[in-house]
């Protein structure tokens, strides 16, 4: 028999070669892609020449001359484009950021509370995540806006709450607190104790390694944190000072404002992102087979033990990559404020300051960039997390 | 022989069948479950009464003004008077009729795809997806034979928001799998394009795309082209949709088994007959529950053109809450766009169950 390595591989035609066709298609696309971006380029550059837009980063430095509602860093009217641009920015990290933890508090007790043995706590949290999942966001944000926030009485018949919350179309006015003169020795005594317990963790859980014996640390810490803190506050007097706000003419002085705006956003965005949580908290807590518990039950372990070192350490492998998505889908829902004018970055940069400078290739590059910085940066945290309590596989 | 009788057996404790016994089981099980229950019934009889009294025990039905509502509930009067204008916007009222039209072409042309039996049901399918836009637009556009033109600017209300969603969703299917299939190529350049094409749309929000259809597409495009808003809009929408689309289509290839390829290639298949043939319909049935839920995304996202300036049926309402005649009639407005969004998701929703069921063909581990 004739061995078949001395035998020449026939060879079609060049065309039939599939690296040889591999090669042609890619640097067809290639071509394709950057002829189509200078296509897009050019028409652009010959549009701005005639309107006679000036391309460039400079607009950031002009005046910007409107007034922000909400800004979490000093802001006058004569500030830069470049620092609105900053609010904006600190604004929407304050939403997403709100939310997110609302959100997640919310969902995990929806969706344990959709897996309950009770009927009726089962079937209510079906009710609500249905119902919410189900209504477009937008819609629920301007819903809390214009049909909630805004019919509120005005500032003289506000809704007040023990004469320290007061609730009203303007907002949410509560007393903000500020430190007094015992405010450092207080949050040095509270560093101390905290110190202190973290020992008291280690030293207990070395010792249960060793001797078996157990030393309720979480009870002796909880002890700890209530009581010397307390014993400083009695001693030293109160570290903080509280400002509430008081109405004098029309409107409310002192203490903190929570405007309408962000209470519709974040209150919308959390109703709708937990009923997405809850179901995503759900499946993972149902992929951790009924074995799981009998087992760890078996062993002796509590109920409660159970749950935190068996089930929800498994539970969480699985609700971990669905809930990066639904943290970034907040972090990208947040946008929607310009449809009620709360100052985020969408709404104020992409929105006035687009409109009053005309700059729009770089605001919207500059707003789409953040996004997409947020979202890289959500994702490479979650990947993270997810790596660190991923099985791992032999 | 004595033949032992048994006796007939005892009928089981009273206290654990029928509902006492379900209650006991389902709601006082225990102390905290009692609890719990209590705390539920309380929550209910908090929010339930209260609604029920607003929307329908004091609310008002009939009437033509403001000035007949008077009993304090819900306005329910305000939507009536309004319907037209949230279900078809500005389109011109003698004209209605060919909205309607569209409607229940879609609905007679659609209904053979869902009897089982219908045989041929592809081609049916596929001669139905390539007909139905021209007529559709033919109709609801006009300006041939003998229909007079309504500019899109004219669209709206709830007609808006389903063209949006229509178009969106057959535009983005096919850009769609294009991407995923680019994004599992062997080819490292269509690799990157694809893969940097879906990450950077995934990565923004809907509402920076509109901002940038709406204010940079004219931009780019050469002098003397020029696209309506809602045109804009939809360049954006299908954009944004199809990488979603393709990140559901790739789960499903990567679903497949490389047997499956392996077996193609051995049948002496090219890529494309290969993919088209044994490849995507596989990955599309397993699929098509994904792509229903992206589509119930894409219906809630079409609201956001109201940032643009689009009156779809969201902005509608919106207008119309505004109207110094109606005011304060916000709440029943949301209210019932709510209503419709909630009934048109939460169909979709039902429905991607139900093919879920459907095409489980029992490979599934």
């Amino acid at each position: 028999m004739q061995t078949s390595a001395n035998v020449p591989r026939p060879r079609g035609s060049v065309w039939t070669d599939p690296q040889v066709r591999a090669w042609v298609f890619q640097i067809i696309a290639v071509i394709a892609v950057v002829a189509l971006g200078w296509y897009l380029f050019d028409n652009t550059q010959t549009n701005l020449e005639k309107r006679g837009i000036v391309s460039g980063f400079g607009f950031l430095g002009n005046s910007a001359g409107f007034g922000i509602a909400q800004h979490l860093i000093e802001y006058t009217e004569s500030d830069t484009y470049g620092r609105v641009f900053l609010v904006g920015l600190l604004n929407t990290l304050l939403v997403s950021f709100i939310g997110i933890v609302l959100a997640s508090i919310l969902g995990f007790i929806l969706g344990v509370a959709r897996l309950s043995p009770n009927w009726l706590i089962s079937k209510m949290a079906t009710v609500y995540i249905e119902i919410f999942r189900n209504i477009p966001p937008l819609l629920q944000i301007l819903f809390w806006y214009f049909a909630v926030f805004l019919t509120l009485p005005g500032p003289r018949d506000s809704l007040g709450i023990n004469d320290t919350f007061f609730l009203n179309s303007r907002g949410l006015y509560m007393p903000a607190p500020g430190p007094s003169e015992s405010f450092w020795p207080f949050v040095l005594v509270l560093l101390a104790t905290i110190a202190a317990i973290v020992v008291m963790g280690r030293w207990a859980k070395a010792r249960r390694e060793a001797t078996g014996q157990v030393f309720h640390a979480f009870w002796a810490s909880l002890a700890m944190i209530i009581v010397i803190p307390g014993l400083a506050v009695l001693i030293g007097g109160n570290p903080l000072v509280w400002s509430v706000p008081e109405l004098t003419g029309f409107n409310f002085r002192g203490g903190w404002v929570l405007i309408p705006e962000l209470m519709a956003l974040t209150l919308a965005l959390t109703i709708y992102t937990a009923a997405f949580i809850a179901e995503n908290v759900r499946s993972g807590i149902m992929a951790v087979s009924h074995g799981q518990t009998e087992a760890a039950r078996s062993l002796g372990l509590r109920p409660g033990n159970t749950l935190r070192l068996v089930i929800i350490p498994q539970a969480l492998r699985v609700i971990i990559p669905p809930l990066t998505s639904q943290y970034l889908n907040l972090a990208k829902n947040s946008s929607l404020a310009a449809g009620i004018g709360y100052p985020d970055m969408v709404s104020l940069f992409a929105g006035t300051v687009l409109n009053q400078t005309g700059q729009a290739i770089e605001v919207i590059a500059i707003t789409m960039s953040v996004y997409l910085a947020i979202s890289i940066s959500i994702s490479l945290l979650m990947n993270w997390y997810n790596k660190r309590i991923a099985l791992i596989e032999r | 022989m004595q033949t032992h009788t048994f006796k007939p057996d005892l009928p089981p404790p009273r206290m654990s069948v029928g509902a006492v016994g379900w209650l006991k089981a389902n709601l006082f099980s225990n102390w905290f479950n009692t609890l719990l229950t209590f705390f539920a019934i309380y929550l209910i009889w908090l929010i339930v009464p209260p609604i029920i009294q607003w929307a329908f025990i004091n609310a008002d039905w009939t009437g033509t003004t403001r000035a007949d509502c008077t009993s304090g509930g819900a306005c329910w009067v305000f939507v009536q008077q309004r319907l037209g204008q949230f279900m078809y916007g500005f389109y011109p009222t003698e004209l209605r009729w060919r909205v309607d039209a569209t409607l229940w072409l879609a609905i007679i042309g659609a209904a053979p795809l869902f009897v089982p039996q219908m045989p041929r049901k592809a081609l049916y399918g596929l001669g139905f997806l390539l007909v139905y836009p021209v007529l559709a637009y033919w109709l609801l556009h006009g300006g041939m034979f003998g229909l007079s033109v309504v500019s899109t600017s004219q669209w709206g209300g709830l007609l808006l928001t389903l063209v949006i969603a229509a178009v969106g969703i057959s535009g983005a299917l096919p850009l769609g799998i294009l991407l995923a299939l680019g994004r599992r190529s062997n080819m490292p350049a269509i690799r990157v394009i694809c893969v940097t094409f879906i990450e950077f749309w995934r990565g923004v929000p809907l509402i920076t795309v509109l901002f940038m259809s709406s204010v940079m597409l004219p931009l780019f495009l050469p002098e003397g082209m020029h696209f309506d808003k809602l045109m804009r809009a939809l360049f954006g929408v299908v954009l944004f949709q199809s990488a979603y689309i393709a990140e559901v289509v790739r789960g499903g290839l990567q679903a497949i088994p490389k047997g499956q390829y392996e077996a193609a290639a051995a049948m002496g298949l090219g890529y494309w007959r290969m993919m088209g043939l044994v490849i995507l319909p596989q990955a599309l049935k397993l699929v098509i529950p994904g792509i229903v839920n992206t589509f119930i995304s894409l219906f809630k996202d079409t609201s956001l053109v109201i940032i643009i300036g689009l009156f779809d049926l969201l902005n509608s309402i919106k207008q119309a809450t505004t109207d110094p005649a109606w005011l304060g009639m916000a709440t029943e407005g949301y209210v019932f766009a709510a209503l419709v969004f909630w009934i048109f998701c939460f169909g979709m929703s039902r429905y991607s169950m139900h093919l879920e069921r459907k095409l489980d063909t029992g490979h599934k581990r």
